[in-house]
């Protein structure tokens, strides 16, 4: 990147954040993606609305593209530059605006730690549900660019369920406001959500105003042990099929368990194939009488033990567990292919079955765990990247399993996003209309091709 | 270093929120997994070893709260202090590095030697005369930082004034060794002493060989490896030659040392059984709750507590030291804000790298602030010259003590 191009990115942000020696653009060419790498012409990190808003004009103006970041942990290539662009790291943005108590909404700049949002809003007995397994590293512009889902997913919904008012950069450096504290509001397209898992293409988002809802009086963690996996699956299903919705129905299966009991040492069996994690919560009366409820239909699928957190410590000792798996994982070999397939919810216990079955056909070592509650699954191929012929015969298996998981009326990202990594499976997904309309989108947004170009599709 | 230790990194990010540099610049090349990438990337000749590639690898704590947090079992401190190393022994130590790795600190005489003149600049009022004329500015900056930070130093090293065995009170329950420390010695021998006299107390008897030398953790700092080795065989032999039931030490970064002498020295099997004695003072009186729960007086204060890096990180050592202050009637005990973040001294780095030290420092400060406690106890002396100082100078002021010098207090109230 030429000389003069940088001084005058630093003319708007400072010269501290403005980054381009060899060793940064080392640091900024990855995110948690595995395999994919790619260096950026340069990293800067914006401390205002405003600042971004010329970085943009300044690259829009140039024909330079920008690929916005916020911790870079998501997983499917979304944050890498690879056209030599500039990355735009948001951490620094990291205010809360607002708690509005009345209205029930929070107003955040994007750089601030969804985990961090959790604590100042619960320190006001408020709650807000979306909790990605990656909620103490990831922004919540990186939650709302990649719709993150979370452990809570099933009973409370998505990031999309929650964003009310978005206030975004476009690439030619003009301000979009969308959505606003309002609970209703049909004026026009739903720009708003649109915006949501929009992965960086369409704008930047500066700050966002999400819904909150009053903190569950009580809740209850259970976990349970089946020595079949076929029973675990069966378990989610008919307790969704019994009208009881938990917050968190977790699934994690024998290489997992092994992986994060490693790790966290929190007691979990190393002789089962399955295990689930679930948490209700709500009044304290539905909690009891939904605990009940779930352990009949555990007991009735055979499982062979089920114990309830005697205390708020141990419970959260359990999430954690869970929150954990996919690193914990990577300990077993040095590269982690995670994939994200989800199926109706009734189709799990095939789902899983199928992931065996090809795991084997193909020689790979898969570790499955995932939002079970929500038919969301995380396969994950545990391989070495200096072995090129597991690499293929990995993306093989991928392959197939996303072919059934689009046969089963699925689909090939829950929460991660399409990115670089899903591009190749978007078009059986949603066919020549589903992208020409996209494009469109596009098209209109960012006419110029400037932001996170490459991406989805 | 083994490659495959580089690429077990999955960039998973989940060390990025406990890093203290990352917290406080939100830089890849200032976070676990961006200095991971930086020593993977020169190894596969992508980056060279430019001025900037240093000044980012020597910008890491080296505090191992990544290696906590990692659940891929990477630990980016250790290898960034691994690369550190490689590169050292290729390039042999400097004339200074010589001076002071090899031929001062193994010494504990030449090294109370050394120390002598600042007991006496300090007591002969001399100290005050220079801080009021502001002489300390024409200093080179370090070591009037160095200078700053030192309190009042004890009329003589603990090493020089204990006996070398010291009974054990009542009926003896066992012989333990005593590891002195450097700095704990020349510094804080109060609180050593009060350490040998808790365990005095409690029935152990204290044997304290005169002869032993530092840890060899200034080594392993200044990337001696050979040092190190000396160290850990020199001080492998001589306790060894003992019977002693356990080793303690109430130095953080000592205990975390001389649990690694089996790793230092290959698995050598005496080295080994050395390590797998040694204990924290805190671990060894976790174990004796019971007894020193009858003995402790009330005290009615506002407590908190901040981890060692080396007592929390590299030994695991957690819930012993709050479950012992917890054991005192009265004591009103509040849990710190990161409590197992770095304080910013790491060693030598306060003075090497004093912005980023003091920006961390900061924040502890801060944290401390925010819990309203009138003493913070700590047990490294690292972290008790920091805070001390720190500690004095903030508003209201903060009293630091040695978790053995609380329990002390406690005992005879
Ligand atoms: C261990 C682990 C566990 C995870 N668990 C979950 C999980 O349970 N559920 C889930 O959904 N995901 C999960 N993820 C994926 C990832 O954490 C999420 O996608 C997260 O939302 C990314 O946030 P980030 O701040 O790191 O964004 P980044 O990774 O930096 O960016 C993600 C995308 O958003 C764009 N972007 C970032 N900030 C902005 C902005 N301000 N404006 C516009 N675009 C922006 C980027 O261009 C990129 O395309 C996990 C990841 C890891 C490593
Ligand atoms: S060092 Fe560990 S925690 Fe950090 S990114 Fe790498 S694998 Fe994840
Ligand atoms: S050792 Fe400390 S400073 Fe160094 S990378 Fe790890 S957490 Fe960061």
């Amino acid at each position: 990147m030429e000389d003069s191009f940088i001084k005058a990115l630093s003319n708007i942000v400072g010269e501290q954040y403005t980054l381009s020696d060899p060793e940064s653009l080392a640091c900024y060419g990855y995110d948690s993606t595995p395999e994919l790498q790619s260096r950026p012409g340069a990293v800067v990190l914006p401390g205002t609305a405003e600042e971004i808003s010329k970085v943009l004009a300044l690259c829009n103006g140039t024909g330079v593209r920008v690929t916005p970041r916020g911790s870079g942990t998501n997983l499917s290539g979304g944050s890498i530059s690879f056209d030599a662009g500039v990355v735009l790291q948001t951490s620094r943005m990291n205010r809360i605006v607002e708690i509005d108590e009345e209205n029930l909404t929070a107003t955040v700049e994007t750089g601030v730690i969804t985990s961090t949002l959790h604590r100042e809003v619960e320190a006001k007995g408020l709650f807000y549900p979306p909790d990605p397994g990656s909620m103490n590293i990831s922004t919540m512009g990186g939650n709302v660019a990649e719709n993150s889902g979370g452990l809570r997913g099933l009973k409370y919904g998505v990031t999309d369920d929650y964003v009310m008012g978005l206030k975004t950069i476009l690439p030619d450096g003009e301000v979009l406001k969308t959505g606003g504290k309002v609970v209703k509001d049909v004026a026009g397209y739903n720009l708003n959500q649109l915006l949501v898992s929009s992965e960086g293409t369409l704008g930047v988002f500066t700050e966002v105003t999400v819904k909150l809802i009053p903190k569950p009086q009580a809740k209850k963690t259970m976990l349970v042990h089946f020595p079949q996996l076929e029973q675990a699956a069966l378990t989610v299903s008919h307790i969704i099929a019994a009208r009881i919705i938990p917050a968190t129905l977790e699934f994690l299966d024998r290489t997992t368990i092994k992986c994060v009991e490693d790790y966290a040492h929190v007691g979990l069996p190393l002789d089962v194939d399955a295990v689930l994690l679930i948490e209700v919560d709500g009044h304290p009366a539905q909690v009891e009488e939904d605990a009940a409820g779930i352990r009949d239909i555990c007991e009735r699928h055979h499982c062979s033990f089920f114990q309830t957190a005697a205390s708020t410590e141990e419970a959260l000792k359990l999430a954690t567990a869970r929150r954990v798996a996919l690193s914990a994982l990577a300990r077993v070999r040095p590269t982690t292919i995670l994939e994200d397939a989800t199926v109706p919810r009734s189709c799990i216990a095939p789902m899983v079955k199928l992931i065996q079955d090809t795991a084997k056909k193909y020689d790979l070592l898969i570790g499955t765990f995932g939002h079970a509650g929500d038919g969301n699954l995380h396969p994950t191929c545990l391989t070495d990247e200096r072995n090129p012929d597991e690499i293929k015969r990995a993306h093989q298996a991928f392959g197939e399993i996303f072919d059934a998981t689009i046969a089963m009326g699925g689909t090939i990202t829950g929460e991660h996003g399409v990115g670089v990594a899903k591009k190749k499976y978007l078009p059986k997904l949603v066919g020549e209309s589903g992208l020409r309309v996209m494009r469109g989108i596009k098209g209109a947004f960012d006419p110029r091709g400037t932001l996170n170009p490459g991406k989805i599709f | 270093m083994e490659y495959v230790k580089l690429i077990n990194c999955m960039r998973c990010g989940m060390c990025l929120p406990h890093c203290p540099t990352y917290k406080e610049t939100f830089l890849e090349t200032a976070s676990p997994r961006g200095r991971v990438a930086l020593v993977r990337k020169f190894q596969e000749g992508e980056l060279v070893e430019s001025e900037k590639f240093l000044e980012y690898v020597s910008l890491c704590l080296d505090c191992q709260a990544c290696a906590s947090a990692c659940p891929c079992g990477v630990n980016a401190g250790e290898l960034v202090a691994e690369f550190r190393c490689e590169r050292k022994q290729e390039q042999g130590l400097s004339t200074m590095e010589d001076l002071i790795l090899r031929k001062l600190v193994p010494h504990p005489d030449r090294l109370e030697a050394a120390t002598a003149p600042l007991r006496l600049y300090q007591r002969t009022g001399l100290q005050k005369v220079v801080r009021s004329l502001g002489l300390l500015k024409v200093f080179p900056s370090a070591l009037g930082r160095m200078e700053g930070l030192l309190p009042k130093l004890p009329a003589a090293p603990l090493r020089q004034t204990i006996s070398e065995v010291t009974p054990a009170v009542g009926e003896q329950k066992g012989t333990v060794g005593f590891f002195l420390g450097c700095v704990m010695s020349l510094i804080f021998s109060e609180a050593s002493l009060a350490t040998v006299e808790l365990l005095s107390t409690l029935g152990y008897k204290v044997v304290t060989p005169k002869d032993q030398k530092c840890c060899g953790a200034p080594n392993m700092l200044g990337h001696d490896i050979d040092g190190l080795k000396d160290a850990a065989r020199f001080n492998t032999d001589l306790f060894q030659s003992q019977e002693l039931d356990f080793v303690v030490t109430d130095c953080g970064g000592c205990g975390a040392e001389l649990k690694k002498y089996g790793h230092h020295l290959d698995g050598e099997a005496a080295a080994t059984a050395f390590s797998t004695k040694v204990r924290d003072i805190s671990e060894i009186l976790a174990t004796e709750a019971a007894t020193l729960k009858d003995k402790l007086k009330p005290l009615p204060i506002k407590v908190t507590y901040h981890d060692p890096c080396h007592i929390a990180h590299c030994q695991g050592i957690r819930s012993q030291p709050r479950a012992l202050i917890n054991l005192i009637p009265g004591i009103d005990f509040r849990e710190l804000p990161e409590a197992d973040a770095c304080c910013g001294s790491a060693g030598t780095y306060n003075i090497e790298k004093p912005e980023m030290s003091d920006r961390v420092l900061s924040r502890k400060v801060q944290n401390v602030q925010k819990t309203g406690a009138d003493y913070l106890v700590t047990s490294n002396p690292g972290c008790l010259l920091q805070l001390k100082k720190a500690l004095a100078e903030a508003t209201p002021p903060v009293k630091v003590i040695h978790l053995t010098e609380l329990l002390q207090m406690s005992l005879n109230a």
